[in-house]
């Protein structure tokens, strides 16, 4: 593959998986039995799609992926394009990028909760995801093994089936880093963000793995969800442990054995909440953002009810895959919801949207939402993000105000 | 001649030689940046306001999404990356930005090198030794 002869597109991407594997000191590779690619074209620009097209114009048989390769949400939802006011280079962008990812044999899933929607990873697979919060929960819920794979990277393990075995490849960077005990066990997906938005920030980077201790009911696949998603995003943390709960931390003392002597670090309602208040900026707000990660199925039955008898006088945004939108079309979950004045929007991801040109076209800049994740990412878009409960965001949307 | 060298345990791209800009803050080019005008664009970090083109960037972590590993890509072909990227803490979505890119990176040292390296300071990186040489002192 090295030398060349299965192709030079195979050839290119096992180069860029040893550049990055001698960087982080990998002993070899790791075959991997999926990949999921993050590419918006947001991301990816006139360069990367470009990029995407060279590797395209090969033949078939040097530029199909050779294991099962799927994809993160795209730029847009092209049937709600001009609510959004996107502009027509931006689609066009999309095409283009959509066409050279399909001539790579990739599947067009378009989503970041490909482990609810697609296929949940299993406990000790060895993957090649992108999307942080999808490493992180595929990571630390279901068990199984993946660095974040970036879009340039996740595409060279989907050609080559492999990738540089280091980090959470490893058994010994899957330990315990950071001891955090706390009394409090959240309660709504925001609270869950919040939290696991404190503790991102408490552990500081990549390397860093959080144990946690004292959660007392096990949470659901939406608040493990958003609690990773945000721990990926405040943090850039990867993979984490709850005692009891998670599959590789059924006692404490299986990721973190007394003698690793880790620092410890004690967190509750109070440090989530003061995360949160940070962002109450403002009383007005512009739009209401359900997304990053995209809505469960149960996040849109919750929404739905929520919207029974309400009127909106603002725009309010719910983003979810392109597997569940068909049932909540089925389930009128859709319907209901859009009767209210929102928007079910599918495939796409709001910050992955060209998030700071929708913004400018729509006058939105006072944002709300229940994702701790968005709203670590807004503020650089020129947002003025809040976070809250959806029960809040949908309150507020009928009235404009917090 | 340099004043001082350190060495890190991750290296990466050509050697360069530029001005610092440094801060005790993470790094991810989507979160913290506006990429159209070059500048630092997240209202709570440390640099924001601040162009970042072709200075050589000293922080403390790489943060963030994966989105990262594509806008180094796309900014090097507008001309409008970083000449460099230095980082305590270095994340693998860093580095396969910085290799699609072919820019230069150094990561991991025995001290904060946030804090031994000021903003306008004079430096080399040499990435097949693994080495950053401080050459002149912020004016």
């Amino acid at each position: 593959m090295l030398a060349g002869e299965m192709g030079p597109v195979r050839q290119l991407a096992l180069q860029h998986q040893i550049k990055v594997g001698e960087f982080f000191d990998a002993p070899d590779f790791v075959p991997v039995s999926q990949a999921h690619i993050m590419a918006d074209t947001e991301s990816l620009g006139e360069a990367g799609v470009a990029w995407l097209e060279r590797l395209a114009s090969h033949s078939v048989t040097e530029r199909h992926v050779c294991i099962p390769t799927i994809t993160d949400p795209r730029g847009t939802d092209f049937c709600k394009a001009a609510f959004l006011k996107q502009a027509p280079w931006m689609l066009d962008l999309e095409r283009r990028a959509i066409d050279a990812f399909v001539k790579l044999g990739v599947l067009m899933t378009d989503t970041c909760i490909n482990y609810q929607t697609v296929q949940a990873p299993t406990r000790g697979e060895h993957l090649a995801f992108g999307d942080t919060g999808v490493v992180i929960y595929s990571n630390s819920v279901c068990g199984a093994r993946s660095n974040f794979e970036g879009g340039p990277s996740a595409l060279s393990a989907g050609l080559t089936g492999r990738t540089p075995r280091y980090g959470y490849h490893l058994d010994r960077h899957r330990q315990a880093t950071l001891h955090v005990r706390t009394d409090w066990t959240p309660a709504t997906l925001n609270e869950w963000g919040a939290l696991g938005g404190v503790i991102g920030r408490l552990a500081g980077n990549y390397w860093s793995v959080p144990v946690i201790e004292g959660i007392e009911r096990v949470p659901g696949s939406d608040a493990l969800k958003h609690f990773g998603a945000a721990m990926a995003s405040f943090g850039s943390v990867a993979l984490f442990h709850i005692v009891g709960v998670t599959p590789e931390a059924g006692r404490l003392q299986d990721v973190a054995p007394a003698s690793a002597g880790i620092r410890a670090v004690r967190v509750g309602r109070a440090d989530a909440y003061a995360l949160q208040s940070t962002y109450r900026v403002d009383e007005k707000i512009d739009v209401v953002v359900f997304s990053g990660p995209q809505l469960s199925l149960l996040e849109l039955a919750s929404l739905a009810q929520l919207c029974d008898g309400r009127r909106f006088t603002i725009p309010v945004l719910a983003v979810t895959s392109p597997q569940i939108k068909p049932d909540a079309d089925r389930m009128l979950l859709t319907e209901r919801i859009e009767r209210a004045g929102g928007t079910v929007l599918a495939g796409m991801c709001f910050y992955q949207s060209y998030a700071r040109e929708i913004a400018q076209a729509n006058g939105w800049k006072r944002l709300m939402t229940n994702s701790a994740k968005m709203v670590n990412i807004l503020g650089g878009y020129g947002y003025q993000p809040m976070l809250a409960s959806m029960e809040e965001c949908v309150d507020a949307a009928c009235v404009e105000v917090v | 001649m340099s004043l001082r060298e350190f060495h890190a345990r991750h290296a990466m791209g050509p050697r360069v030689e530029g001005i610092a800009l440094v801060a005790k803050d993470g790094f991810s080019a989507r979160y913290d940046l506006d990429r159209t005008r070059g500048v630092f664009s997240r209202p709570t970090h440390k640099l924001v306001g601040q162009s970042y083109r072709d200075r050589i960037l000293v922080l403390d972590a790489a943060k963030g999404g994966v989105a990262t590993a594509w806008m180094l890509h796309e900014m090097k072909a507008r001309g409008m990356t970083p000449l460099a990227l230095v980082f305590n803490a270095v994340n693998p979505i860093m580095a396969q930005g910085v290799a699609l890119a072919d820019l230069t990176m150094l990561a991991g040292f025995d001290d904060d090198i946030t804090s031994i390296v000021a903003s306008g300071a004079q430096v080399e990186l040499i990435p097949d030794q693994r080495l950053l040489r401080l050459l002149a002192p912020a004016a």
